[in-house]
């Protein structure tokens, strides 16, 4: 039988705020233990909540890029369990009336198709504390220093096919949080948090078939590789005449496999109710205003700039606005730099290559935009060649200042001076009799492949240093000119 | 002295007639005195008292002070005291010392006065008659057979018996008003969000809201005046202007119309208790008042719909108390299960669990939509009600209780019968009005409550209400015969 | 409404609380007694009736994004049942 895989995601974001969603204790990542666990936070009698501000017009953004209805009165709703990492003993979350309603978002697929995926909505709620089961004499320890970070729950339409597409979709959504502002998506950390809606149906069938829910989940290559282990599981289960159960699974990177969380299968009640200590969230047209003015350029719309004002390829444009912080690089480096192709490939060739090898992203560069762009203004005033430009780059990776310090430290300036040139080229010319003899013989058509030796030679005897168009052309002058001036004689 | 009201000791302190650490002083001996057989206070905190005491003196000296430094008060145990023990009648907070202040409380620090101690109330402000305090039950100072009323009936005997001048309570559906009737004492119950919940350990968050117990009206105003404001820490505190509650008590009720809810007069009201409150609203004739009756015809669906949003809000809000942060924890827990239903089980009283219950229950799957949701749509028919009348009236009265204050143990086996004598004071807090009860004329030496209630931040004009009939009456000044 | 024995346990687990064998009946019946009265809530439609969660008509105040909360670990935890190395304890969560 053909099979169909359906695909939702809910993606948990925890929004950039200086302090938390209900309280003035700070969201900083990793300080020790319950330090920054303010009276509200450890829900201790009667504190009470009261809502930041930048929460909202964050949401607000969100909900704007995905062109979403906005929730002009929204309501806050306390989930009901109990978990040692819920102090509270309820969780405030949106339920019947969330902040963002539906919107969509287009993601590009392998094929260059483009494809819709809905977003069903998108809700405020604070994030519960890390349970830490290292042994404490069998027992577990409690950190609340994250309960109470703001979160933005996103949750899809179940409009996805393949793995593929629900990364696409993760990391187009990713992509969004990151260009607002709203999102470091930081997924080792636990900043951007992706859970999948699995399930499988016949082809051709309209009812979906019973969705598992993947969790744990902390890369897009997990993603991919979760949801596909997930679906045989799934054909596997129907295929030998079982029946997939509505539960939660585990995906464990180490064994690539997902498997049934442990705790007791019991019905969740959570028996939401609005939050008594919070009053509806009404969004006015001045405040959408406010937040709209606010908007940074979105990928797509920058995607589209970098092709018109920088001539760049449609597949360069998207590579470079990947990430806003890509973006903001290359635009710096091509803004100093003066020629925005060569900064792109620069940016894109040995700037992304040194960042991979050492598993860095563009934030943490050892070279900034101002230091490429530094050195891409000597490649164009011809004081150094590409070739050079590369030793330049590694030096100023490995922290020996900017392009024209290194230069000069390492006396590297191109060599343009055409009586120098002229010097190097008559002695490489005197050192290699036979070569030359060879070249003046050889038809003319064999002569530029030929030519390429005499040019080596030339490049290594000055270090590298001299200017590789004028040696060129020195050296097609001389060998040209004295070859027939020689044949001259002799003849 | 015990008699004396909040602007005479006030006026004693400044010209040096007694000092702060003197009146304190002999409170705290009042107390020792009385407190063995009253149960009023969990906690006398002699020595933050003494201190106070001695910090306020100078600052009278200094000519700091404010109509309430030095002047000794309690606070019901709800609210946290930074360093003070706050259990909340429980014995889930049995060892508990708030490491932070109510937002009340640091008003009364920043006014000078001073606190002596922390008063009985029942188990998390659930109960009409204080029996359900795990440190036991207080008792009526007028016949200590009877109960003082509930929750606050620690503050309310405390008042009566003068073992303070004046202390805070709490009301989510008759704290104040109802054992402000049974002690005879005034109390009053604000609009929602004219007190900071800030601190205050929340029974029903929609529902509470703290206010001042006293003597007088005039006591209580200078209370709210501290009391009173919008405060950052509590969303649903109101950015309303605070008027001088001193300032319109003596306006003249010459053309004021009362209205007298026909539901309020019906055949659970003893008859006693319906003269005592008849003779009163004669004297309102007297002065000036013109009475008319109204009807307020979902009075009777006022009870069964705060039986479930009282009790749904305290089982969301009583979940904290789980054994891992603070409270009572159970010993050695097999696990994690064991440790939350042991530690909530020993730690919770009966009645407590009963409202956790009926409040789980409420809103579980299944039967959110009959009982949580039909009750809020009551609360807005009962609350329609209200402002319907209030376009015809300038205030509303009635008994604040069925009865006279009832014998100890009366009630205590039969919940329903129990919620019932908050039968008149339950209303005004789902509309979320401001209420006040005041003294009237005893029935058989027991105190007979009259309920006034006013359109929402008509607090002055209740204070104004109170004061005109408490400067015509004496009932106010008389005390319970073991106390004079 | 008459709750039964299950019903209580069903109601005490979601609630953690617990109830020993022989304080089932005697809360089943307390609690059919409550629910009796607030059932009297049908005596009137309510159809059409919009449900008040709150008593004032206001909305939500807004706080500016600013760090005001210090660190009071120690203050915090001094209350705490059961700490080590500045996390509370709890017996193991199972996952």
């Amino acid at each position: 039988m053909q099979w169909e895989t359906v695909i939702g995601l809910e993606i948990h974001a925890q929004l950039a705020t200086k302090s938390k969603i209900f309280s003035g204790a700070s969201t900083a990542f990793g300080a020790e233990p319950n330090t920054q666990a303010c009276n509200v936070d450890l829900g201790l009698p009667g504190v009470l909540p009261v809502l930041n501000r930048n929460v909202v017009k964050m949401a607000v953004k969100f909900g704007a890029a995905i062109d979403a209805e906005l929730g002009r009165r929204s309501v806050f709703a306390r989930k009901n369990y109990f978990y040692p990492d819920l102090p509270k003993g309820y969780q405030i979350s949106q339920f019947e009336l969330p902040i963002v309603g539906k919107g969509h978002v287009e993601i590009v697929l392998e094929d260059d198709e483009t494809k819709t995926v809905g977003v069903t909505r998108a809700h405020l709620e604070e994030d519960a504390g890390k349970s830490l089961h290292e042994d404490f004499h069998g027992m577990t320890g409690i950190d609340l220093n994250r309960a109470g970070t703001p979160l933005l729950e996103i949750v899809s339409e179940p409009d996805m096919r393949s793995a593929k597409e629900a990364v696409a979709y993760a990391r187009k959504i990713h992509q969004v949080v990151q260009y607002l502002g709203i999102c470091d998506g930081n997924m080792q950390e636990g900043s951007f948090r992706v859970d999948a809606n699995v399930s499988v149906r016949p082809m051709g069938q309209e009812a979906f078939g019973t969705r598992a829910e993947l969790k744990n989940i902390n890369s897009f290559r997990f993603l991919e590789r979760a949801i596909n282990f997930e679906v045989e599981r799934q054909i596997d289960v129907v295929e030998s005449g079982g029946e997939v159960v509505q539960e939660t699974r585990l995906y464990d990177a180490n064994k690539d496999e997902t498997r049934s969380m442990r705790s007791k299968e019991e019905a969740n009640d959570y028996r939401y109710f609005p939050d008594p200590d919070l009053l509806p969230v009404e969004l006015d047209d001045q405040f959408i205003e406010s937040v709209a003015s606010d908007m940074p350029e979105l990928p797509d719309a920058k995607r589209h700039r970098f092709s018109s004002e920088y001539g760049l390829s449609a597949y360069d444009s998207e590579v470079l606005t990947s990430s806003r912080a890509l973006a903001d690089y290359f635009e710096a480096a091509a803004k100093v730099g003066g020629d925005a192709k060569v900064a792109a490939n620069w940016v894109m060739g040995e700037l992304s290559g040194a960042l991979n090898k050492e598993g860095l992203d563009i934030t943490q560069s050892p070279v900034s935009a101002e230091q490429l762009g530094g050195m891409l203004q000597r490649i164009a005033d011809n004081a150094i060649s590409g070739k050079i430009a590369k030793q330049v780059f590694e030096a100023m990776w490995a922290g020996e200042g900017s392009a024209d310090e290194v230069i000069e430290a390492k006396g590297l300036k191109q060599i343009t001076d055409s009586g120098a040139i002229e010097k190097i080229v008559d002695d490489v010319i005197a050192a290699n009799p036979d070569q030359v003899e060879n070249y003046r013989s050889a038809e003319e058509k064999k002569r530029g492949k030929m030519l390429g030796f005499f040019v080596g030679q030339v490049m290594k005897a000055s270090q590298g240093k001299a200017n590789p168009q004028q040696v060129n052309k020195l050296l097609r002058r001389i060998l040209h000119l004295r070859g027939r001036g020689r044949r001259h004689q002799r003849w | 002295m015990y008699s004396k009201s909040i602007a005479q000791l006030s006026a004693g302190l400044g010209a040096g007639e007694f000092s702060s650490v003197e009146l304190t002083k002999a409170y705290l001996e009042r107390i020792k005195a009385h407190n063995g057989e009253l149960n009023a206070y969990v906690t006398v905190s002699e020595q933050a008292a003494m201190e106070a005491a001695e910090a306020a003196d100078a600052r009278i000296r200094a000519g700091n002070g404010t109509a309430l430094t030095g002047v000794p008060i309690a606070h019901k145990d709800i609210f946290c005291t930074n360093g003070i023990k706050t259990t909340c009648g429980s014995r889930m907070l049995d060892n508990f010392i708030a490491p932070y202040d109510a937002t009340v409380v640091s008003r009364f620090k920043e006014a000078g006065a001073v606190l002596l101690g922390k008063t009985n109330m029942d188990e998390f402000a659930m109960g009409s008659s204080n029996e359900t305090s795990f440190f036991g039950p207080v008792r009526n100072p007028w016949d200590r057979q009877s109960v003082p009323g509930g929750s606050s009936g620690g503050s309310a005997a405390a008042v009566a018996s003068g073992l303070c001048v004046a202390a805070t309570g709490t009301d989510t559906g008759g704290s104040i008003r109802q054992p402000a009737a049974l002690c005879g004492i005034a109390g009053l119950k604000p609009t929602y969000g004219r007190v900071s919940r800030y601190g205050m350990i929340a029974f029903a968050s929609s529902l509470d809201q703290s206010g001042p117990m006293t003597r007088s009206a005039e006591d209580a105003a200078a209370m709210l005046q501290v009391m009173a404001g919008f405060d950052q820490r509590d969303s649903t505190s109101a950015q309303e202007p605070v008027p001088d509650y001193a300032a319109s008590l003596n306006d003249d009720l010459q053309g004021l119309i009362i209205g007298l809810p026909k539901e309020y007069f019906d055949e659970g009201l003893d008859s006693g208790v319906a003269a005592s409150v008849e003779a009163a609203i004669n004297e309102y004739r007297q002065l000036g008042a013109e009475v008319v009756e109204i009807s307020l015809p979902n009075t009777g669906l006022a009870v069964p719909a705060y039986y479930v949003v009282a009790p749904a809000e305290c089982s969301s809000n009583l979940a904290r108390f789980d054994g891992v942060r603070y409270g009572h924890r159970c010993d050695a827990p097999g696990d994690l299960e064991d440790l939350y239903k042991c530690s909530r089980a020993e730690g919770f009283g009966a009645e407590v669990k009963r409202r956790i219950m009926i409040g789980t229950y409420a809103l579980s799957a299944g039967y959110y939509d009959a009982y949580y949701l039909k009750a809020q749509q009551i609360r807005h028919l009962v609350s329609d009600d209200f402002a319907k009348a209030f376009e015809q009236v300038d205030v509303i009265m009635g008994p604040t209780a069925p009865s006279t204050a009832f014998g100890l143990g009366e009630k205590a086996d039969d919940p329903v019968s129990m919620y019932l004598s908050d039968i008149y004071t339950i209303a005004v807090n789902l509309a979320g009005l401001p209420g006040m009860s005041i003294p009237v004329e005893p029935v058989a030496g027991k105190p007979v409550g009259l309920q006034i209630i006013g359109n929402y931040f008509q607090e002055a004009k209740l204070l104004n209400v109170a004061h005109r009939y408490q400067q015509a009456t004496s009932w106010h000044q008389t005390f319970p015969a073991d106390y004079e | 409404m008459s709750l039964e024995r299950t019903d209580v346990e069903k109601i005490a687990h979601l609630a953690r609380l617990a109830v020993s064998e022989d304080e089932l009946d005697s809360m089943a019946s307390d609690l059919s007694n409550i629910l009796d009265l607030v059932e009297q809530m049908n005596a009137v439609d309510t159809d059409g009736v919009v449900p008040m969660a709150h008593p004032l008509h206001m909305v939500q105040r807004l706080r500016e994004d600013a760090v005001t909360e210090v660190d009071q670990r120690d203050h915090f935890q001094s209350v705490a049942p059961l700490t080590e190395d500045g996390l509370y304890l709890v017996p193991k969560v199972i996952e």
